[in-house]
Formats: structure tokens, C-alpha cells, sequence
């Protein structure tokens, strides 16, 4: 048996795994040892142990890489699950289309955007991306290969769109797209400079705009609290030839000793962030890859927290609380004099959703990164963890390492329900820790 | 050159190569044993941006149906100016060891198969006096360790072949590169535990394209293996003999 050590994107664990993975789409269901239980791993971007199985297999699932159909009129890809959405991009943008969601990076594969219903800057207007993933086959243990669609198989499909993984190996997918003129971006900056501000905005822009999302500085306090850079975006309906950006292939070595987010570097880029534009408001056109990927041209920008790495807190507040919710939120992290300049906010649309695990919700989502410092940061997740439940709020798991068992049960109420259609022969990490059938 | 004969398609390597020269918008003939993801692979290809893609199901060991293929290929691309022989099997040595039946078949699948294929590929390109033909060895070859001496054997004969080949065809414009990886993270190797030295086929494969456009002889890829394989032969056989590699 291959173990090898595999770790999450925040680098908080790395654990030993068995190393599994497919030739293609064709293949049986892998024999696993008696005892062991699988996961599907796909590229890894996943923050906490979700993406996780210690002890147990992991499901390589990039080898399975292949396009399988691309219909230039109607929209529709199919294509096998470790596809990544960066590569899909990459062939349909020239074509005149574009992913109908995505996600903060394109390194992740089709596979794991279902499994976590991943959602973009544009939730409010089209949901999450299992709003338009029209079918997939599934591989349960027991060999059987199941499609499934929104009218095939629905139990199992509600099931898997956000069902980290756990229902069986998702082989391929098919999506629907969305028509797009060109690859560029009509991208407006406006300086925000409180939460009220924000909020008025957010309201303002959710009909004009596809695209909405703010960096706020989560340092800022009191009156400042939530000042920030709030982005409106649509995509440009002209096809202008503009010279492409040049995208920097920065790498952040392996081994970094210490993290480079302290309580210096992060007051300096905050600041430097929220002055960057010296104007109220900037209006230019931007290549979608700049905007919606900034951090993509930094590989392993992750790296940049050192070897103990980091977590995002990633929660969602329903509906009116959110505001006050938001401003404790803030007040407790800005106090802390913890947190990161990547701290993110954004509003979440009614849209139905399709999982029974999925995170968004109507509502305000907020996104911190913090330099893992153990028991000091516990201790602040703790309390924001109280503000969140009493707002009725829950965690992102796509972004979890340590939520408590409680308030994942809280949070997601359909979880038992959702229990009945994991597979037997997989688990994970994080469902071990959060989720498990109470008397298993 | 814009028209490849692909010979062991399915394999990690030369999937991930095939995809580089579809982004080129290259004609593909492809061959291997399973058709379903033969077929697979072609449909990819193609969208990838192949110009065009045909393949057919071919074992390796059946030497007599290599002209047929590629009398075949020759007309699905109207006569090929790359051939790329990537099939191969990573020999389980220590059953090898017991098993001289078993040994003679890693032989001519890794060795044999590459003689009768490359010759009669020479022949066709020598013919029209230009063209490539890029093999897949080993760095395995450079010197036979108990570890994998069947399958290292195989990769010598294949590696001495070419350089023979090389030469001849020199006078014919047809070029002969003889492509070394290293570890490579395939599901060939999907049983070995990883390390720093060990390579993804994607960049293994931007190697082999850039091998064909620059008309190398030798390439190990990555570079690095051609230092570290110098002085593992350098090591003197009293030596050698003791180690555990």
C-alpha cells in the first residue's frame, strides 16, 4: 500500500493517506484494503480537512482530465470531474462563453465545484454553481454508475451538489454555460468607508451589477469599521482588442520559516490596500482573469503563512441580523488584532439552492484568513463562532478545519437527512469530526 | 511538422504531449489497446484544438500488424512527419527474477516492439527524407540496479538501438530523439512513494515537444537527470555491486 502525506490548502494538517486514482472515467471502482474508507481528492484548494481522509484513501481525481462534449450553440460542456475551471476557461472563453460561476481561484476541478457548490461574485443574480450543473455519474462503491439530474436521480443529486464528496465519485459533469462578448470585464471600485456605506451600496449595485464583492480592511474599527473596496463588475458587451495582461508567475518557495502576515505587514497592506485608489470611484475595463483571480497569479501564495499555515473563517448571516451580526463580527476581529488582508464580503442571493449541505444562503457571507496561532486563535473563533449562531449563521466547510460539532448541526439542519445518502465505504476528515451519524 | 503518429496514446505521457500539439492544431493518429478510452482521448484532443484525430486499437507485440498500422496512419494524416513510440510496461522485477517467461514479455513489449516499430518507421521517413521519430527510454537504461534490471535492460537495448538509428538516418534528414525521463507521476508508477525528484507528465511532455522542435538526440527530462545519471554510471562496479539502489 502507497501512503502518502497530503495536506489542504491551509497547511494546518498534513496526514498520511493511501493514494488511489483512476486511468479514466471507465475504471471499476477501486478495491480499497477491508476497513478503509475513500475520498475523492481533486486539486487540493479546499482550506481545512474536508478535502481530507487521515488514515484513510484519497481518490487522486485529476488524472480523470478529459473534455467529453463542448456544443458551441447551446452552451453545454461535458467533461470529466478533475477538469479544472481554470482549463475549461481556457477553451470556452475564445468561443464566447463563460463558467455560469466561479469561485475566488480557477484551480479547482469540476468535481470538487460540485461537491462544495462553490459560489462566485455573482450568487445574488445566479446562485451557486450547482444552480447550473445539469447532470453528472456518479461511482458508488458498490460499482453502480449513477446519473444524475435534476430530474433523474434527484434525491442523490441534492445530495451531492455540496455533499463534499461523500456520496460516491462524481466521474463527469455537465454544465450549462453562459454567453459572454469577450473576455473582458466593465469593473467599477468604489471606497466604502463604514458598513452602512457597504450595506447602501451592496443594495444599489445587485440589479445593475452581475458582479459584486468588497474587500473590507479588518483591522478598522468603531466608526471605520467595515471601510473597504467594494467591486461591481458586468462583463463588457464589446469585443475591443485590448493588449491582455501580463500575468506574473510568482512562486512562494516550500519552505517559508516564519509566516509573513504579523500584525506589522498586515496594518501596512491594509492601509496600503485601502488607499490604493486615491479617487471615490474607478472605472476601467479589467481582464476577467485579473478580476476574478488576483491571487491565481501567486502560486502557492499560501505558502506566505509558514509552516504552521493558516484558517479561513468563512461564515453566512441570513437575511436582516446580518448587519448587526456583521458589526460585531468586525469589532471582535479588528480587537483581536488578528486576521489578514484577505478579508472579504459579500451578499448572497435568494436563488434556490440545490444541496442539502450547501453554504450560501440569502444573506451577507464574510471571509477572513488568519496565520494559524492555536489556542489564542481559538479562542477568537470561539466568540465569533457565538455571534454567528446567535444570528442564525453558519460555516463554509469547503473552508473549516476545526468548526464545532454543534454548530455544523445548527447551521446545516438537513444533515441527518443528507446522512442517508453517503455511501458506506466513504468518509472524510472533517465529516468524522462535524457530521457522523450519531449512533455510528 | 504538424502531423503525429502517437504509439501507446493512452499512456501519461503521451496524453499529456498529444494535448500540446492539439493546442497547435496538429493531426493525430493515435493507437492503442482500449478502444473505449482511445476514443475518449480522441474526443479531447479534439476539442482541445486537434486539427484532426483518428486512432486504432494496436498490440504492441503483434509485429505483424505494425505495417498495417502504419500504411493506415499514413493515410489518415496523409503520410505522418512525427512518430511518437511511448507504450511501455514497468516490469514487476522480482517477479522477473522467477520467471524467465515473464521477463522475455516486459523484453518485447519495452524493447522488441520499439525495434520493429522504429525501423519500419525509419524506412517510411527515410523515404521522404525528413521527419522525427521520438522514443520514450528510460533513465532505468543508463545502467542496470537489481531493483529494475528487466525493465532497465529493455530501456539499454532501446537507448543503443537509437543511437545506431540516429546515425544512419542522420544522411536521410530524418531526426532520432531518445527521450530519458526520470520519476515520472504516472499511474504506471502509481505504487511508488513520492519524492522531490519525482516529475508530472505535463511537464515532461512540454519537454518532448520542445525536444522536437529544437532536433534533439538525448534529452532527459527533467534536465537534471542527465548530471545524476553521469555519476551513477561513474561509479566503478566494485562499488556499484554493493549498493542497494
Amino acid at each position: 500500500m502507497l501512503t502518502r502525506v497530503i495536506g489542504s490548502w491551509g497547511n494546518v494538517q498534513r496526514v498520511p493517506h493511501e493514494a488511489l486514482s483512476l486511468r479514466s472515467r471507465f475504471d471499476p471502482f477501486p478495491r480499497l484494503s477491508r476497513t478503509a474508507t475513500l475520498l475523492p481528492f481533486g486539486n487540493g484548494r479546499s482550506y481545512g480537512d474536508s478535502c481530507l481522509n487521515a488514515g484513510g484513501s484519497l481518490l487522486q481525481m485529476r488524472t480523470l482530465s478529459r473534455f467529453i462534449r463542448f456544443d458551441r450553440h447551446t452552451g453545454v460542456i461535458a467533461c470529466e470531474a478533475g477538469v479544472l475551471l481554470g482549463e475549461i476557461l481556457q477553451l470556452i472563453v475564445p468561443a464566447g462563453w463563460f463558467l455560469a460561476v466561479v469561485p475566488g481561484t480557477q484551480f479547482v476541478t469540476v468535481g470538487g465545484a460540485i461537491a462544495n457548490d462553490v459560489h462566485g461574485k455573482n450568487h445574488h443574480r445566479v446562485g451557486a454553481f450547482g444552480n447550473h450543473v445539469l447532470s453528472f455519474e456518479l461511482l458508488r462503491s458498490t460499482g453502480e454508475r449513477i446519473v444524475c439530474t435534476p430530474k433523474q436521480n434527484t434525491a442523490l443529486f441534492h445530495a451531492t451538489i455540496g455533499g463534499l464528496g461523500l456520496t460516491g465519485v462524481i466521474t463527469w459533469a455537465e454544465l450549462q454555460l453562459q454567453p459572454i462578448t469577450g473576455p473582458w470585464m466593465d469593473v467599477e471600485s468604489i471606497r466604502v468607508t463604514n458598513l452602512a456605506e457597504y450595506f447602501d451600496l451592496a443594495a444599489q449595485s445587485h440589479d445593475e451589477f452581475e458582479y459584486v464583492v468588497s474587500w473590507i480592511d479588518c483591522l478598522a474599527s468603531g466608526k471605520r469599521a467595515g471601510r473597504g473596496v467594494l467591486q461591481r463588475a458586468n462583463h463588457r458587451a464589446d469585443d475591443e482588442q485590448r493588449r491582455e495582461p501580463r500575468r506574473g508567475n510568482w512562486g512562494v518557495p516550500r519552505a517559508v520559516p516564519v509566516s509573513f502576515v504579523n500584525s506589522i505587514t498586515l496594518r501596512v497592506a491594509n492601509t496600503l490596500l485601502y488607499h490604493r485608489q486615491h479617487t471615490k470611484r474607478l472605472r476601467a475595463p479589467k481582464h476577467y482573469q485579473e478580476f476574478f483571480f488576483p491571487l491565481d497569479g501567486i502560486v502557492h501564495w499560501n505558502r506566505l503563512y509558514g509552516p504552521k499555515g493558516f484558517y479561513q473563517y468563512q461564515c453566512i448571516i441570513p437575511g436582516d441580523s446580518a448587519e448587526d451580526a456583521l458589526r460585531e463580527l468586525l469589532t471582535a476581529i479588528a480587537g483581536s488584532g488578528q486576521g489578514s488582508f484577505l478579508a472579504v464580503l459579500k451578499h448572497c442571493g435568494g436563488i434556490g439552492q440545490q444541496g442539502l449541505l450547501s453554504f450560501p444562503m440569502h444573506g451577507v457571507t464574510l471571509a477572513v484568513d488568519f496565520p494559524n496561532r492555536g489556542a489564542d486563535l481559538e479562542r477568537l473563533f470561539r466568540s465569533l463562532d457565538a455571534i454567528v449562531s446567535a444570528a442564525r449563521g453558519r460555516l463554509y466547510p469547503a473552508k473549516d478545519g476545526r468548526m464545532p460539532r454543534e454548530m455544523f448541526r445548527a447551521g446545516y439542519p438537513r444533515w441527518l437527512e443528507f446522512c442517508q445518502f453517503i455511501d458506506p465505504r466513504f468518509s472524510s476528515s472533517f465529516w468524522r469530526r462535524v457530521g457522523k451519524a450519531p449512533n455510528a | 511538422m504538424s502531423r503525429a503518429l502517437i504509439i501507446g496514446a493512452t499512456s501519461a505521457i503521451a496524453e499529456a504531449t498529444a494535448r500540446i500539439l492539439a493546442q497547435r492544431g496538429w493531426h493525430l493518429y493515435l493507437t492503442g489497446r482500449d478502444p473505449q478510452r482511445l476514443e475518449a482521448i480522441a474526443l479531447d484532443l479534439k476539442l482541445r484544438g486537434a486539427a484532426s484525430v483518428n486512432f486504432q486499437t494496436l498490440e504492441a507485440n503483434d509485429f505483424a500488424a505494425h505495417d498495417l498500422m502504419l500504411a493506415r496512419a499514413d493515410a489518415a494524416l496523409h503520410y505522418f512527419d512525427t512518430a511518437l513510440i511511448a507504450h511501455g510496461t514497468l516490469s514487476d522485477q522480482i517477479a522477473c527474477e522467477s520467471s524467465f517467461e515473464l521477463a522475455l514479455q516486459e523484453i518485447t513489449t519495452n524493447a522488441l516492439s520499439v525495434v520493429s516499430l522504429s525501423s519500419r518507421i525509419a524506412t517510411r521517413l527515410a523515404a521522404r527524407h525528413s521527419g522525427t521519430i521520438v522514443v520514450i527510454s528510460s533513465v532505468a537504461g543508463d545502467r542496470g540496479r537489481q531493483s529494475n534490471y528487466v525493465y532497465g535492460c529493455a530501456k539499454s537495448l532501446v537507448t543503443t538501438f537509437l543511437s545506431g538509428l540516429r546515425q544512419r538516418m542522420h544522411k536521410y534528414g530524418v531526426n532520432v530523439i531518445t527521450v530519458k525521463p526520470g520519476f515520472v507521476d504516472t499511474p504506471m508508477t502509481a505504487a511508488f512513494a513520492k519524492g522531490l525528484l519525482w516529475s508530472k507528465p505535463e511537464s515532461v511532455a512540454a519537454g518532448i515537444v520542445s525536444a522536437i522542435a529544437r532536433k534533439r538526440d538525448v534529452v532527459y527530462l527533467p534536465f537534471f537527470w542527465r548530471p545524476i545519471m553521469l555519476m551513477v554510471r561513474l561509479v566503478p562496479e566494485r562499488v556499484f555491486k554493493r549498493l542497494t539502489l
